[in-house]
This record gives structure tokens, C-alpha cells and sequence, in this order.
């Protein structure tokens, strides 16, 4: 922080100041019930409280991630629907190697080619994500769609495999025979008895995928110029600002961990097999 | 006895590999990569520039019949670099690969057949590693440890080993309950006798397919890595490391210095993971 000829007073009153002098054990504690009592500690970098940086960061990284996934969830169940009603067909076939090949390529990788051909090329979008401080909804909305279609493109795979199985059981299962058998249409059996039983699954996968998809909005935010979580740890990371590199972590970590419990309690509520108690 | 066996195996085995080579989606991934595989053992000697030397008369050229693909800022042949480009990322993600593969083997092993307490705190344990994306933890393991080649191995290694371990215990579970493991026990056979000799062989396939997903995935990350400035370092031409010194032009138009390394990263995951499929396909049918 002080440059490599700094003076070796200097460095220790910094050292000193920012506590680094005391045990490892000391300075965790006394970090861990700040940021329990929501004091998140000075950035290096910015020379200010972590706190404000943090939720603006996360605020703007929702907004993105709210919309890749109001994008992605119908299209992903959609896909996968088709597919399990077409099985062992070519449009099968290519769902699922269009899915799985669109779940591997890298998000930048899908972010450059989007931005030559839309932003560059075309000129549809803007190329850069950010927008000016007076911006409304739908003008926020716009600088969104293309950074949020590489997230979409990678989560289509995960969301449609899971809505493929879970489907092709339901379609395999005693019940969906009965209601064929007992004299229901086509389109009946399907939104009834099949569709309700079939998306259970992939409603835990949406929401596990949550932790891929910040993984994922480290390198969307850095391409677009996003100001969001994940370009706060990154930034962070580059300028060892510590502080805030902690605080972003243990954020994404919290979110982790409330999103997996979320998507338990959701799958218990809608699956009353599984209801809490063993009431009956 | 032992003879009839052997070669019932060994014919099964025949079998699947030209059921494999049958396998439209397999043909072409394997294509794909063998392409890339070419170019990283001896593109160098074939390419029309050296893909070091700065020429900063020509920067930025659009292509040509003499660049194919254009030039990138400091006048590089573009064409040169992405065909060079594929060395180290097909040296260090397979490595990688390799790596978690076989720690996660060993785990995944010893987690199905002891089961109980071990198996519950090794679980565990790999539940916390999965619970951040890798790109988050090799971030920070970059920022504490400094950025080198051998870091990004660990990380990725540590980061998939669970993954691997997961699929290796629960094909270890199907297995733990069958004769022949009961028979190892019975003859007092060591425990890494009945592990490594007994029960490995017979999860190999599950393993097989895994760790070609892995692959994919492990270029993936060093891909990403690279881009944002914690994977492979400058000077190589690595392609997501050209992508990241390249991009900030993009607005100017200057789509030949992104786009064929974008294109060259694209053609290699989706190869790898067709061979993956088709790997799977041939297995569970």
C-alpha cells in the first residue's frame, strides 16, 4: 500500500493502524462480530466503509440476475418439455446437444460474439452496461438483455436436462396411464397429471444454480462494465483491497446458503409428500 | 475359467469402442479436438508468422490474403497466435483434469466402501468446496498465493475433485454389496487391494465420462481465468488472454483481434463435451 521503498516507520504505524500487527485469531474474531453487527470494515482501496459498495453492488447484480433468469426459466422448461415429449427423436437430439453445448462454452466467449453481432454489427444494444444515474426501468432493462443472455445460455442446459427427466418420469409413471386410460385428451394428461409432477426437480436445480450463476456474473460484469458483486471482487482482488474482497465473498457465501434453503422449503411446500412433521 | 472371462471383457470392450466410433456426435467431437490437439504439438513449426513478433507498422490490419485473419495491436498475425494459442491451454487444463480425477477417485473411493463417519465428514467437506464457484475461489487462492500456473492447477483440481468424488461413492455404493468384494474381504486382502484392484476397475466407466465432462469444464475455467488476468500469463498467445487484452477495441470494430479466439474456445469445449455425450451414450445404452 505503500509502495516497496516505503519507510519501514511508516509501514509499521500502518501495520499498527490497520491491526495487521495482532494474531491471526484476534484479527478474525474482531472482523467476524463486525460484520455480524454489520460493520464490514474499511476498503483499502476507497479508504471508506465497505457497507454502501457492497449493497449497491448486490442491488445492481439482482437486477441482472433477475432477468437472465426470468429469461432462462421458461425457455429452459419449455426446451426440456419438448424434448421429453419428442424422445429419442431428432428434435430430441439436438435440444440436448444444443443445451449441453450452450452450457460450456465460457460466458465471455458468448458475451464477445453477442456484442459483435448485436452491439457492434447490428447496433440493437448498447455495448456497455452502464447507464446514466437518471436512467428509468425499461432504459435499465435494455442495458440488461445482453448481458444476460450468455448467463441464459448457460443455465438453458441445466434447467431444460432436469425438466427433460423429470418430465420423461412423469410421462413413465402409473398415474400418467391411468388418466390415458381413462379417457383424458392428450393436452389434459400433460398440463394435469404430468407437468405438476415433472417440474418438482428442476425447481431445486433453478435455485442451486444461483451459485453458478454469480460465478458466472464475475466475468459478465467485467466484459459489460457492470458495476455488480462480481466485479466488486474482482476489482477487489486486483487492488488486494482485503476488506472488500472478504465482505464480497462471505456475501456470495450468505446468498448461497439462503437460496439452498429457500429451494428446500419451496420443493416441501410443493411436494406434500415431503411436508414437515410427518403429519398426516 | 478365468481365460472365457477375459475375453468376454475384452470383446465388450471392442464392442463399445466401434459402437463409439459409430456414434455421429463422438466422430465430430473428436474431430474438433484432434484438430486443436495438432495444432498444440506442432502448430508452431506450421504457422505463416511467429506469433511473438510485434510488427507495430502493421497493427491492427483487417484480414488478408497475407493475414487471414488480420492483425492485433502490436501488429501480431492473428491466424498464427490462435492456432499456437491452443498449447497451453491443452497443456494446463488436462493436467488439471488429471489431477482432480484422481484425487477425487481416491475420495470418492474411500467415502463408498468405508461409509459411516468418514464418508459423512468427507461429504461434508466436499459440500462446503461446492458451495462457492470455482471462479470465486480461484480468485481468491490467486490473490493470496500470487498468479502462477501451478496455483490455477491446485484450484482447479481441488475445486472438481469433489464433483468426481460424488459420481466415484455412489457407483462405489452399487458396488460395495457384491460377492466379489465380499469374497476380497473373506481372503483378507489388504483394504487398497480391494479398493484400487477389486472395486476400481468396475466404476471405471461412470469415472470415464466424468472426468471427460471435467475436461470441458477445466477449460472453461483456465479459459476464464485467463481472460480476467489470473490464468495464463502474457506473452502467450493464449486465446482467452488475447481476448482479455483485446476487447476494450471492440466498439472500434476491430472484430478480427476477438472474434477466432472466441470462436477457437467455442469449437473446443463443445468438442470436448460431444465426445463426453457420446462416450455416455455408448455406456448406459
Amino acid at each position: 500500500m505503500l509502495g516497496p521503498f516505503a519507510d519501514p516507520k511508516a509501514v509499521e504505524t500502518l501495520n499498527h493502524q490497520m491491526g495487521t500487527d495482532r494474531p491471526v485469531l484476534v484479527q478474525y474474531a474482531d472482523w467476524m462480530s463486525g460484520f455480524l453487527t454489520g460493520d464490514m470494515g474499511q476498503s483499502y482501496a476507497y479508504r471508506s466503509p465497505v457497507a454502501p459498495f457492497l449493497g449497491t453492488a448486490l442491488l445492481n447484480s439482482s437486477k441482472l440476475a433477475a432477468v437472465a433468469f426470468i429469461l432462462v426459466v421458461p425457455l429452459g422448461i419449455f426446451g426440456g418439455v419438448i424434448a421429453a415429449l419428442y424422445r429419442g427423436r431428432p428434435t430430441d437430439r439436438i435440444l440436448s446437444v444444443v443445451g449441453i453445448s450452450a452450457t460450456v462454452v465460457p460466458e465471455f466467449v458468448s458475451g464477445i460474439v453477442l456484442i459483435l453481432i448485436f452491439g457492434v454489427w447490428l447496433r440493437w444494444f448498447p455495448i456497455s452496461a452502464t447507464w446514466s444515474a437518471n436512467a428509468g426501468f425499461w432504459n435499465q432493462l435494455y442495458h440488461l438483455i445482453l448481458p444476460s443472455v450468455p448467463l441464459v445460455l448457460i443455465l438453458f442446459g441445466y434447467i431444460a436436462r432436469m425438466a427433460r427427466a423429470g418430465m420423461i418420469e412423469a410421462l413413465d409413471a402409473d398415474y400418467t396411464r391411468t388418466a390415458v386410460l381413462k379417457g383424458l385428451t392428450y393436452p389434459q394428461v400433460i398440463w394435469r397429471h404430468v407437468l405438476r409432477n415433472a417440474l418438482l426437480p428442476t425447481i431445486s436445480v433453478i435455485a442451486t444454480q444461483t451459485v453458478y450463476l454469480i460465478g458466472g456474473l464475475v466475468v459478465i460484469e467485467i466484459l459489460f462494465h457492470y458495476q455488480g458483486i462480481g466485479s466488486l471482487i474482482y476489482i477487489a482482488a486486483k487492488k488486494k483491497d482485503f476488506p472488500m474482497l472478504q465482505a464480497g465473498v462471505m456475501a456470495i457465501g450468505a446468498l448461497f446458503a439462503v437460496a439452498t434453503l429457500l429451494a428446500d422449503l419451496l420443493y416441501a411446500r410443493l411436494n406434500p409428500r415431503i411436508r414437515f412433521g410427518g403429519r398426516e | 475359467m478365468t481365460d472365457t472371462q477375459v475375453t468376454r471383457q475384452d470383446h465388450g470392450w471392442r464392442a463399445d469402442l466401434r459402437r463409439l466410433l459409430r456414434s455421429a456426435t463422438f466422430d465430430c467431437g473428436a474431430v474438433i479436438v484432434l484438430f486443436w490437439v495438432g495444432c498444440a504439438l506442432v502448430g508452431a513449426q506450421l504457422v505463416p508468422h511467429d506469433p511473438f513478433t510485434d510488427d507495430l507498422m502493421n497493427a491492427l490490419l483487417p484480414p488478408s490474403s497475407d493475414h487471414w485473419f488480420g492483425t492485433d495491436q502490436l501488429g501480431r498475425d492473428v491466424f498464427s497466435r490462435v492456432i499456437v494459442g491452443a498449447r497451453d491451454i491443452l497443456t494446463v487444463a488436462p493436467t488439471a483434469t488429471l489431477l482432480s480425477t484422481l484425487l477425487g477417485t481416491a475420495l470418492g473411493l474411500t467415502m463408498g466402501y468405508f461409509g459411516g463417519l468418514i464418508d459423512e465428514v468427507l461429504s461434508r467437506i466436499t459440500d462446503a468446496v461446492l458451495a462457492l464457484p470455482t471462479v470465486i475461489v480461484a480468485l481468491l487462492a490467486l490473490t493470496a498465493l500470487g498468479t502462477s500456473t501451478i496455483t490455477v492447477l491446485v484450484v482447479i483440481a481441488f475445486s472438481f475433485a469433489p464433483i468426481i468424488a460424488r459420481t466415484v461413492r455412489s457407483a462405489v455404493l452399487t458396488e460395495v454389496g457384491l460377492d466379489y468384494v465380499a469374497a476380497a474381504e473373506l481372503r483378507r486382502e489388504g483394504t487398497p487391494y480391494i479398493l484400487f484392484v477389486e472395486i476400481l476397475p468396475n466404476v471405471l466407466p461412470p469415472i470415464l465420462v466424468e472426468s471427460t465432462v471435467r475436461l470441458g469444464y477445466a477449460i472453461f475455467t483456465v479459459a476464464t481465468l485467463s481472460f480476467i488476468g489470473f490464468g495464463i500469463q502474457p506473452p502467450s498467445p493464449d486465446w482467452g488472454l488475447s481476448i482479455s487484452a483485446n476487447y476494450g477495441m471492440i466498439g472500434g470494430g476491430f472484430w478480427w483481434t476477438v472474434l477466432f479466439d472466441s470462436l477457437a474456445i467455442a469449437s473446443l469445449v463443445i468438442g470436448i463435451n460431444l465426445i463426453a455425450d457420446g462416450i455416455e451414450s455408448v455406456l448406459h445404452d
